[in-house]
């Protein structure tokens, strides 16, 4: 991973692969046809009207103010009948035949193939996202925030719902949206075919920061998603170094452990994002910052200043305990 | 005279008006400070003829609905729920009855929850942020209605099924023998 390209993913105007027109997915794929479907009719209509318009304005006023007082014109009358009759006619077969095309769409987007899925919970908090992957074995559960690993060519089944208000999972590229409900269990799925990084938004409004509530799909091949979930299976790395084992007590000893949980230490608390393996991210505090040491230390100290109104607290620490924290934190791979 | 009296109508409801404010809501919380509070009074005995002057509380906390939400909200987040259950007590002592073993004023609260307090409560000094300690005091207030009625106890997000703890007259604490339950 370098720098550049990370920062690159964090500026607002390249947000990455977050469009509807090129999708990495089947499901995205019907989407993108329904879409340029309705364009082409819709295009076709706008031109006809244009057409008729400008024929109905370019026509001589000599023409209607003449022939007075009004006579009666039966064949006149027969084609202006068929004219509205026609129209009428083509309007409803069209929109007709675009709805059938909507269903056909929806249920080719819905219907679940295959056997073998994986199966992601994702849970809607303001702001972020708890991604858990179950497991019948408790210790083979993973846990992690934002970031949704999923193996290429396999359907993934989302399990949803949310702690707090209603939130929406959408990622342009990849499906449509998917409400959150909170407190209501609802599922769906969606396959990636194409490796590689797709940026998600929640699409429905739900505070404050809503427009920081971002996350992103990674597809990778089937053997490097079993190697990351086994990675992520382990509980944090020791120290290796003085710094690192005192930032691992700064952590302890502060606020930190009140809402966080490193797994193989005494912090266990669910309220905020698991940091278990913080230092394997790309992006920080939901694909708002990118995962550097610098952007790690002004979230630390003062989260407010760039998401107000977000969970975490400001922390003051001393600046030995800041650098130590985050060496010991950058470390959590 | 009847226009006057339109127009002394008109009057009274734009006064009215002008004291809708809209409460603030505190979202950029100034930094923590370490302020050792050691002045709150523990016990009855004391040494010396004055009494040590219990410190005043930011009012801001326990005016503020949405402060008191946030405290409520935490009250869950931190795990108070596990021995003080939502108020009524279980492992610790209930919080909703008129029972207050440490102090009730605000600085008592205050100290309670960053000092500890024998028995079981521990000290949450410097792992929690003042001002959410503050809007803890403002909550656990709440369950036993000091707080004006404007600043709801319980906003939750379910419908409300029975009335909020403070419309309904005090009742004092009952145990299982109808007697005031005694702590320590």
């Amino acid at each position: 991973m370098n720098p550049g390209g990370l920062l690159a993913q964090a500026a607002p105007l390249d947000p990455g692969r977050h469009l509807i027109l090129h999708p990495g997915a089947p499901q995205g794929s019907h989407i993108e046809w329904l879409y340029w479907l309705i364009f082409w009719i819709l295009a076709v209509v706008y031109v006809l009207m244009i057409v008729a318009f400008t024929r109905a304005g370019a026509r001589s006023r000599a023409d209607f103010i003449q022939p007075l007082p009004v006579m009666k014109n039966e064949e006149g009358d027969r084609k202006a009948r068929w004219a509205v009759g026609s129209a009428v006619a083509i309007t409803v077969i069209t929109l007709f035949v675009v709805l059938v095309l909507s269903v056909i769409t929806g249920k080719q987007v819905a219907g679940l193939t295959s056997k073998n899925p994986v199966t992601i919970q994702i849970m809607g908090h303001q702001w972020w996202w708890e991604v858990t992957y179950p497991n019948p074995q408790a210790d083979q559960t993973v846990i992690t925030a934002n970031e949704i690993h999923v193996p290429v060519c396999t359907p993934v089944v989302v399990l949803t719902n949310s702690s707090d208000v209603i939130h929406s999972f959408w990622a342009p590229s990849i499906t449509g949206k998917r409400d959150l409900l909170p407190g209501y269990s609802s599922a769906f799925w969606f396959q990636v075919d194409q490796p590689g990084t797709y940026r998600g938004q929640c699409a429905e409004f739900c505070g404050l920061q809503h427009a920081h509530m971002g996350f992103s799909v990674i597809a990778e091949p089937v053997d490097q998603f079993q190697a990351w979930q086994q990675q992520q299976l382990k509980t944090a790395a020791e120290p290796s170094d003085d710094e690192a084992s005192r930032g691992r007590a700064v952590f302890l000893t502060h606020a930190c452990l009140m809402c966080h949980t490193i797994r193989g230490t005494d912090a266990g608390s669910r309220a905020g994002p698991d940091l278990t393996h913080i230092g394997s991210r790309r992006m920080l505090a939901a694909e708002t910052l990118p995962n550097t040491r610098g952007a790690l230390a002004g979230w630390i100290l003062d989260p407010q200043r760039i998401k107000p109104g977000a969970e975490m607290p400001p922390n003051s620490l001393a600046p030995d305990d800041l650098q130590a924290l985050i060496t010991y934190l950058m470390s959590l791979q | 005279m009847r226009r006057r009296l339109q127009l002394g109508m008109l009057f009274a409801f734009a006064t009215l008006l002008v004291s809708c404010a809209r409460e603030d809501r505190i979202l950029r919380q100034p930094p923590p400070a370490n302020q050792a509070l050691n002045t709150i009074q523990v016990s009855g005995l004391n040494p010396g003829a004055n009494a040590l002057p219990i410190p005043q509380t930011p009012s801001m906390y326990e005016e503020s609905a949405h402060a008191v939400s946030e405290g409520q909200k935490l009250f869950d987040q931190y795990n108070c729920t596990g021995c003080h259950a939502h108020g009524g007590g279980g492992i610790g002592p209930p919080l909703m009855d008129s029972n207050w073993i440490y102090g009730i004023e605000p600085g008592n609260v205050f100290a309670t929850i960053t000092q500890g307090r024998p028995n079981g409560m521990p000290a949450f000094r410097n792992r929690i942020p003042d001002y959410q300690v503050w809007e803890l005091v403002a909550y656990v207030r709440s369950l036993s209605g000091q707080l004006p009625r404007g600043v709801s106890p319980e906003r939750p997000d379910h419908m409300n099924y029975k009335p909020s703890e403070q419309s309904t007259p005090k009742q004092p604490p009952t145990g299982i023998t109808g007697q005031p339950e005694q702590h320590q």
